[in-house]
């Protein structure tokens, strides 16, 4: 008895940042806990401001008038629903998302994702001092995990799943760059056995950051060096954060919608696809240092960028009276999906 | 029955009212004492944690309704009172043959109005009511509709005298809401009092959906093979955003917002992920002001521009149809007795609270006589204002009103005072009655079919006849006896 049934582009739009705001919520909370856990003694505040970095966050923080030291950085991230990439104020995006998405996901979806708002709301200075903000970076991921497998266990597979899917992924390709970039300047090689071991700590958290320490211990060769690191994450397809396997994974989703769904559109989506694909296999890692890693990381980042508006172009914007504005930066399609 | 000095009942009393649970009804089949009797057994402090817990849990399903002010948006639930009102299978026939009359003449009168106007030429209604209404169309006039359906969803709001008489206090012909409520609460009983509902025959709720899908579609423009029905929402920040979303969920049909649809070559679209997609019955729950900026305000952002023009040309089906806002007015609500007679031939199955038209000279006599013990309302306001409450106004107010009467008589019309019946309710005191009223749902394509029960609304403070969720009023599940043999429906 099925039908195709057609999908409005705006839920498909708050499907797909509806994902990529609760990926990022989970990306941060992983982030913070990392960095809790991995600060170094004596150089907390450098620590803590390296996460400001990764989310390209400077001007932000600047913004809201805040100290330089770690309490600043925790508060910026966990407490302050002004600052919009905050772990809040992104699961008020997603939530409101949600809301819209209501007649579409299921109840338990909605439901669990209205607790766990309910339950963020309540987060309070005194949680995230001490041994209480690493458990609170759990309470987070959980949250987020749980919200994972209700969604995989009780929402619909039609092509709302598949932009779900994609917005989940191009967000967690985004994190993995942002998070390898973060660490680069780690690459430069230096002296001293001292000093080496110190480096491969910071790529330790790197990895645990990633959720990838054990699986790289397993598959990495015996005296590994950075470059396996930075192998790893990029382009192991085992590894489900790795920006190639997000890469092959939206690159099935777009076929799917072309193929199954017979949606025209998806062929610039595509390309860029294939771009990056083509990016990551086409040279060895090695290589890909040698010729600065920071520029590869930011033209992947750059490519995510244009795949999400290719996306939008295609399938989002015809719903909106503005529809034939034209080109409209990833910002602003992001603010309007939270006013929308 | 033993009752224990525990029992929450023993210190109940109702009064001079009548009780929708305790005032005999020989033909409960016992369920009133059964039910009764489970409620002593769970004891009131067991039921009021039970009743917390049910609350929460709506909450965090987001069964509610929004509240806004200036600095934030809270989410509210329609509070639960989860002592059941009953109705017996008598006194549920007659109110649903009362109300599918009532839908018939709504849709007759504005057949009628809108095609030349007979009753009015026949003097049985005055024309300043009909076409000096601001919510008449005359946009409407000589449109045809299917089957000559106008008011597709109709919720009826009726109270219960002293006596235990049905009474209709008004028809909400426009966009009624509230059912998405009586489903939830049914659900809500069923999770959180299984103990207090086990084995009890009842009519189910669960059919609405599916009902109003099927009338949706059965209006859809003539030729139409499988129709594309979906609901028009304000949108998410809507105080009913989430009845909006349980219908289209209940239906399985989209819900669009305004900026969703466009029209084209008078042509009704929705725009999706694969281009636009063509919709043939929109049952929206917006205003008829705000549905298209080119006919009606031009400042909604809500509507569609050339909805209209769509609909006119008979490419898309609204639901309910634009200008039913005439019919459920107040100053017609008084002629409704007259309006059933003249097109059915019947008399109201239903009364009307008893309404003296101060423009006729008999009912301007009987109002002057007896302004203390009456209720003078001005025809043309909402919101209660502009009400005399006789029993309770002071000397100085009644002279006032009785130069209002004299000075404008049209204006105004009079009602007795309603003794409205109770129900126990579960207060801070222990069970205690407070005034209800309730609101059956009938849905009409082709024909009518009413939804069994309703939304009972419980005014939760002492003494108090305000029902609204806007004022603090809840909810009860609505119980209708299946004491029949059970419907059974072709398939």
């Amino acid at each position: 008895m099925t039908r195709e049934t057609p999908l409005l582009a705006r839920y498909a739009e708050s499907l797909f940042w509806m994902a990529r705001y609760l990926e990022r919520v989970e990306n941060l909370a992983r982030l913070v806990d990392v960095t809790q856990t991995f600060e170094t003694p004596g150089r907390e505040a450098e620590s803590w401001f390296a996460l400001v970095r990764i989310n390209a966050d400077e001007a932000g923080f600047a913004k809201r008038g805040l100290a330089h030291d770690a309490e600043a950085v925790k508060h910026f991230y966990l407490l302050d629903t002004g600052n919009s990439t905050s772990i809040p104020a992104s699961l008020e995006s997603a939530r409101t998302n949600a809301r819209t998405l209501r007649p579409l996901i299921s109840t338990e979806m909605w439901r669990q994702l209205n607790v766990f708002h309910r339950d963020m709301l309540s987060i309070s200075p005194e949680m995230l001092q001490g041994d209480r903000l690493s458990r609170l970076c759990g309470r987070i991921k959980e949250g987020v995990q749980a919200h994972t497998g209700i969604t995989e266990g009780t929402f619909f597979r039609d092509q709302g799943w598949l932009f779900y899917q994609l917005g989940r992924l191009i967000e967690r390709a985004d994190q993995t760059t942002r998070l390898l970039d973060i660490r680069y300047h780690l690459l430069v090689p230096s002296a001293g056995e001292e000093r080496r071991v110190a480096e491969l700590t910071q790529w330790g958290a790197v990895l645990r950051g990633a959720a990838g320490y054990h699986a790289f211990r397993r598959v990495a060769p015996p005296g590994f060096k950075p470059a396996d690191v930075v192998a790893f994450l990029l382009t192991d397809t085992a590894f489900p954060r790795s920006v190639a396997l997000c890469v092959e994974q939206m690159e099935w989703l777009l076929g799917q919608l072309r193929g199954r769904y017979g949606l025209r559109g998806t062929v610039p989506a595509l390309e860029r696809v294939e771009e990056l694909r083509a990016g990551l296999v086409g040279r060895p890692v090695d290589r890909l240092i040698a010729d600065g890693l920071h520029q590869f990381l930011d033209a992947v980042q750059r490519d995510l960028i244009l795949l999400a508006a290719e996306i939008g172009t295609a399938f989002f914007r015809d719903w909106r009276p503005l529809a034939d504005m034209p080109t409209q930066s990833q910002s602003q399609s992001q603010s309007q999906s939270q006013v929308s | 029955m033993q009752l224990s000095s525990t029992d929450p009942f023993s210190d109940y009393q109702a009064g001079a009212y009548f009780c929708e649970l305790t005032s005999r009804r020989p033909d409960d089949q016992g369920t009133a004492a059964i039910v009764r009797a489970r409620i002593g057994a769970i004891g009131l402090e067991a039921l009021r944690a039970r009743a917390a817990a049910a609350e929460t849990e709506l909450i965090s399903l987001g069964v509610t309704f929004t509240v806004y002010s200036e600095a934030s948006a809270i989410d509210r639930i329609l509070p639960f009172d989860c002592i059941p009102r009953l109705l017996t299978g008598a006194e549920w026939g007659q109110i649903e043959a009362g109300v599918k009359q009532r839908v018939a003449a709504l849709n007759a009168f504005l057949h009628d109005i809108y095609h030349g106007g007979k009753i009015v030429k026949d003097g049985v209604i005055p024309a300043e009511l009909v076409y000096g209404n601001a919510n008449y169309r005359p946009e409407m006039v000589d449109f045809p509709v299917r089957f000559g359906t106008y008011v597709h969803v109709c919720g009826t709001d009726i109270v219960r005298d002293a006596s235990g008489a049905f009474l209709v206090l008004e028809d909400n012909a426009r966009t009624p809401s509230g059912v998405s409520y009586v489903v939830e609460n049914r659900h809500l009983m069923s999770r959180a009092f299984p103990d207090l509902m086990a084995g009890m025959k009842l009519r189910p709720v669960d059919d609405y959906g599916r009902r109003l899908l099927s009338a949706m579609a059965e209006i859809a423009p003539e030729g139409v093979g499988d129709p594309q029905v979906v609901l028009l929402s304000p949108g998410i920040y809507n105080s009913a955003y989430f009845e909006h979303v349980f219908l289209a969920r209940e239906m399985g049909v989209p819900l669009v917002e305004g900026a969703d649809l466009v029209v084209e070559d008078d042509r009704v679209w929705m725009r999706t992920t694969g281009g636009r997609r063509p919709v043939h019955t929109i049952y929206r729950r917006i205003g008829d002001d705000f549905l298209d900026p080119t006919v009606f305000r031009r400042d909604s952002m809500l509507g569609v521009p050339g909805l209209l023009g769509a609909w006119r040309r008979g490419n898309v089906s609204l639901a309910n149809a634009v200008g039913t806002g005439v019919a459920d007015d107040k100053a017609v609500y008084a002629y409704m007795p007259r309006i059933i007679r003249y097109y059915l031939g019947e008399d109201a199955i239903l009364a009307n609270v008893e309404t003296h038209i101060c423009r006729e000279p008999a009912g301007l006599a009987y109002t002057l006589e007896r302004l203390d013990r009456l209720v003078v309302k001005p025809v043309g306001e909402s919101g209660g204002y502009g009400i005399t409450i006789g029993p309770r106004a002071s000397r100085a107010q009644l002279d006032v009103a009785r130069a209002a009467l004299l000075a404008d008589p049209s204006n105004w019309i009079s009602q007795p005072v309603v003794s409205l019946s109770v129900g126990p309710t579960l207060c801070e005191q222990g069970i205690r009655p407070r005034h209800l009223d309730l609101r059956p749902f009938a849905v009409t394509g082709r024909d009518t079919w009413v939804l069994p029960g309703g939304l009972s609304r419980v005014a939760l403070q002492e003494g108090s006849l305000i029902v609204n969720s806007s004022q603090g009023g809840g909810s009860k599940d609505t119980w209708v006896l299946d004491d029949e043999s059970p419907d059974v429906e072709p398939t």
